[in-house]
């Protein structure tokens, strides 16, 4: 029974570890094509007008931005969670529901954010 | 510079306070000769722990201006600040009395990692052929040079801040283990290392690379140990 149990821990440990690091490889491509985008955008004009003239109904902007908040929603509740068990001296449990819920947060509010400027 | 060290030396256990010493310069001092000469000449009642005096024991190793070290290969005049020493016991263990720390946590550890080696071949069996060059081989001579010395470990900030944390010393052996093709006792290795207790808290800041004196990068080892272990679980051998 304590062999499954170390066994069940170290297995989530290990794809919490993979899942951060693939996460982080998405997000490092991301936030530099995010870069690109705000570069661009800030010369094209900052008016809503003008910021849903190029987002509204494109699929393209929809599915990078998805990607976008898919990997926050992985890359942060882990890192989080580590935080707050080591810096502010949580639990495990509750360090991890903690940190899903504001994962689930993450989610919730980048999807709600990218319906809103494109399909919306 | 002057002929005379101003040594301040921790005096007790966790309770205590530094003493000053005035100790003749010499050409060529190590920080270990310091404190061989208070402990003779000005107060035998100091307590230190040294062995070999050569830097292959690993037990004389204190904290110095600091910083972990090994005392016995540290000359005074690289780390001296001016004329001033402060020596005091290894971080991160409990201090039996004065510069000697208790290491049997550190050395449990050790055991906690699956550090023995467990092989399949008997002594009617012929030797094992060992390709040197080989990639794991290369691996693992790599990380099999440490003398136990504890300076890794006093020098690491996961190991203060997670007390259950194996510390980059017992991670190392458990690298140098799983890299060893004779030894048969791999997965139950990985598991012992995963998790919280083992490579995945290590925070990658290298302190124990840095400060290794025998030039071995836990911090390497520890990484090579998550990739094993993520390699495991996605094969469900974990």
């Amino acid at each position: 029974m304590a062999m499954t149990n170390s066994s069940s821990l170290a297995a989530t440990q290990a794809k919490h570890w993979y899942w951060q690091r693939i996460s982080a490889m998405v997000l490092a491509l991301c936030v530099l094509l995010h870069l690109g985008v705000i570069i661009y955008a800030v010369r094209s004009g900052l008016s809503a007008a003008a910021i849903l003239g190029r987002t509204h109904g494109s699929l393209l902007f929809g599915g990078f931005y998805v990607i976008f908040v898919l990997a926050c929603a992985v890359h942060v509740p882990i890192g989080l969670g580590r935080i707050a068990e080591e810096w502010l001296g949580c639990s495990t449990r509750a360090a991890q529901i903690g940190a899903r819920l504001f994962g689930l947060l993450i989610l919730l509010m980048g999807l709600r954010a990218v319906y809103g400027v494109v399909l919306a | 510079m002057s002929d005379v060290l101003d040594v301040k030396v921790w005096r007790g256990t966790v309770e205590g306070s530094f003493s000053t010493y005035r100790v003749p310069r010499q050409a060529s001092q190590t920080v270990l000769d310091v404190v061989t000469y208070i402990q003779r000449v000005l107060d035998p009642s100091l307590s230190y722990r040294f062995a070999c005096r050569v830097g292959m024991c690993g037990s004389c190793a204190m904290t110095v201006n600091g910083i972990a070290r090994w005392t016995c290969r540290t000359h005074v005049a690289k780390v001296a600040k001016g004329d001033a020493l402060e020596i005091a016991p290894l971080s991160n263990l409990p201090v039996i009395k004065d510069l000697a720390t208790d290491m049997s946590e550190f050395f449990d550890k050790w055991a906690r990692a699956q550090g023995q080696f467990k092989g399949k071949l008997t002594r009617h069996d012929d030797f094992a052929q060992v390709e040197p060059a080989s990639k794991a081989r290369v691996a693992a001579s790599a990380g099999i040079e440490c003398i136990g010395c504890g300076v890794c470990y006093a020098s690491c900030d996961v190991v203060a801040w997670r007390p259950e944390f194996l510390g980059p010393a017992a991670l190392n052996r458990a690298w140098t283990l799983v890299n060893d093709e004779r030894d048969v006792a791999t997965a139950e290795r990985l598991r012992a290392v995963a998790g919280d207790a083992g490579c995945h808290s290590c925070h990658t800041q290298g302190s124990c690379s840095e400060r290794c004196p025998k030039q071995i990068e836990p911090t390497a080892g520890i990484a090579g140990l998550k990739r094993m272990v993520a390699k495991a679980a996605v094969r469900g051998t974990l």
